[in-house]
């Protein structure tokens, strides 16, 4: 940064414009939602919005809805995928490539059309499998109550910005030197990973957890199009007849997760190559 | 998957081997030994990947080119529903996307070029404060973002109701009402994207341009936007694509009053406007997967050749 000063001070007036009005752009209409919610043209200020919240049927199953499913896509993911990227950066370095466009292609296909081609797939269940065991499992993964198919798709869906995540974690680390010490200090393969590589990656852990549950939080495509009413697709329903109400709980939810994600790059983001993993999403 | 995964396991057999002619055969064997699990460790994951994500591409392909008899009679494999997806409505719709995504990108581009630069002359303190909001801003996107947007500018929004803007013809439903919200989290992801290229610009390039008598504006034409290049593409093609992957954010606001592919899928697979368009839903699914795998062809290549210069 220092070779930067040199030229800091020659441009304030035009920087602070553009700093400026990028301000302005990106607080107003957070600002404005919340004059939303608590000024309603008729009734004046009021906080009924956030008040009844709690109260209005379908918010705390919705919620709870996302909440397990993210907790599992969030175990499912990292079962996945840490073995697997420990034991490439170990010992198959050839199959890295293959992991990565594997982990990268669900960049390509976008959450409308994978949830198309999904769609497609559970109508197989009634139409061609009525008769055999395979119908049982096709109703398991739908069950309302935990529709174990979004597990799946959020586990897809969540591959490209993980893989990011805990790749540069795991750049980081030097796996090798790690486990060549514990394993001649008698450690067994899994005893290696979990208490002499993991404790090592607790912040590309934690950045990759909080990125799924960001995601599952408020995904909406795939959970609508399936049927399904998780979080996000509960404020869209009540948005109709309740506006105040429906704004108010996304700005709760938009807190909550930038909370979340700001506690993450306080924790784990002044680490170089952190930074990075945060673009993923896109 | 599985022949993917015995070449590398096959090779090193073979590189084992030419190893093995030396006399110290025997330490050869033991990592080996150690290192056949190593890619076991990756079955579970390319087999989930195989099932969750191959299943469904392959459904959607097979879909796409499944044309139903009209007739009643047995379905017959053709390309009549991809004829079908860039025709009429649809083609409208594909197109609109574009469009919408290209100009959202454009502008998010420049837009955000300005800002990353102001991101990196600026103090430490400022540019880890813009750099974690852009981090999470650029992931705010869907649901909430369309409702913070609805309360703000929409046809109640606090904006419309106290600048009057509604009497100025301004509408949140229509497609700069998208492109404005887009930009939301389109300049975030361009100041992440291009942050580091700025980062790489050498101090020493300007002063030497400045040396030998180079203007401000030669400087950025001649030397720094030649070498950013590779990167502003990178990203333009990384917003474009993003912005034409979105769905909730124009479903929740605008409903389909803006013709965008995203919103045709969702009402022919839900049979909204035309009964048994499932098939032609999957064939503009392809259509998606076909531009979106177009954007990641640029998009690899550009970042490829921005880190060699930016290194």
């Amino acid at each position: 940064m220092a070779r930067l000063t040199p030229t800091a001070p020659r441009s304030p007036q035009w920087r602070r414009w553009v700093l400026g009005l990028a301000g302005l752009y990106f607080l107003v209409p957070l600002a404005a939602s919340v004059v939303f919610t608590v000024d309603v043209p008729g009734q004046g200020l009021t906080l009924d919005a956030y008040t009844k919240i709690i109260g209005t049927e379908g918010f705390t199953s919705s919620l709870l809805l996302s909440l397990g499913l993210a907790a599992v896509t969030i175990a499912v993911v990292l079962l996945l995928m840490v073995p697997a990227l420990v034991a490439l950066r170990l010992g198959a370095p050839r199959l890295r490539p293959v992991v990565e466009a594997v982990c990268s292609l669900p960049l390509v296909v976008p959450p409308i059309a994978f949830v198309a081609g999904l769609g497609t797939v559970l109508k197989w269940g009634p139409e061609h499998l009525a008769r055999t065991p395979l119908f049982q499992t096709f109703v398991a993964l739908q069950n309302p109550d935990f529709p174990v198919v979004l597990v799946l798709a959020y586990v897809v869906m969540a591959l490209p910005f993980t893989y990011r995540a805990l790749d540069a974690g795991l750049r980081a680390v030097d796996v090798r030197t790690l486990v060549e010490a514990a394993r001649s200090c008698g450690a067994g393969p899994v005893r290696a990973l979990v208490t002499a590589v993991l404790p090592n990656l607790r912040g590309a852990l934690m950045n990759a957890a909080f990125l799924v549950l960001a995601l599952v939080l408020g995904e909406y495509t795939v959970a609508q199009l399936l049927g399904f009413r998780p979080f996000a697709v509960w404020i869209v329903n009540i948005s109709g007849s309740q506006a105040q109400m429906s704004v108010a709980v996304s700005v709760l939810s938009l807190l909550v997760t930038w909370v979340l994600l700001l506690a993450l790059a306080g924790a784990g983001g002044r680490a170089p190559g952190a930074r990075r993993t945060r673009t993923a999403k896109g | 998957m599985t022949s993917t995964l015995t070449t590398p396991a096959a090779s090193r057999t073979g590189s084992g081997k030419r190893r093995g002619r030396a006399p110290g055969a025997g330490p050869d064997a033991r990592p080996r030994r150690r290192r056949a699990p190593a890619w076991l460790a990756a079955v579970p994951l390319l087999a989930f990947t195989a099932v969750a994500f191959g299943v469904p591409a392959i459904a959607m392909l097979g879909g796409a080119f499944t044309v139903d008899d009209p007739a009643g009679g047995p379905a017959s494999y053709g390309t009549g529903n991809l004829a079908t997806s860039l025709q009429g409505a649809y083609l409208t719709a594909l197109i609109g996307s574009v469009k919408l995504s290209a100009t959202a990108a454009v502008l998010a581009a420049l837009l955000g070029l300005p800002l990353a630069q102001a991101v990196v002359t600026g103090s430490r303190a400022l540019r880890e404060a813009v750099l974690t909001a852009s981090g999470v801003l650029a992931n705010f996107g869907g649901v909430p973002l369309a409702f913070a947007f609805v309360a703000t500018l929409g046809n109640a929004g606090v904006l419309t109701r106290h600048l009057g803007l509604a009497d100025k013809g301004w509408s949140l439903y229509s497609f700069w009402g998208l492109v404005v919200v887009y930009l939301y989290f389109l300049v975030p992801l361009m100041v992440l994207t291009i942050t580091p290229a700025l980062d790489g610009l050498r101090t020493q390039w300007r002063e030497a341009a400045r040396s030998n008598g180079a203007t401000t504006v030669q400087y950025w034409r001649h030397v720094a936007l030649p070498v950013l290049l590779p990167s502003l593409l990178g990203g333009l093609v990384l917003l474009f694509g993003s912005a034409f992957a979105a769905y909730a954010t124009a479903a929740a606001m605008v409903g389909s009053a803006v013709p965008l592919v995203t919103l045709q899928i969702s009402d022919a697979l839900s049979g909204n406007v035309l009964v048994g368009q499932e098939n032609v839903a999957l064939a503009l699914s392809l259509d998606m997967v076909v531009v979106a795998g177009l954007v990641m062809a640029v998009y690899l290549p550009l970042q490829r050749r921005s880190s060699r210069w930016l290194a």
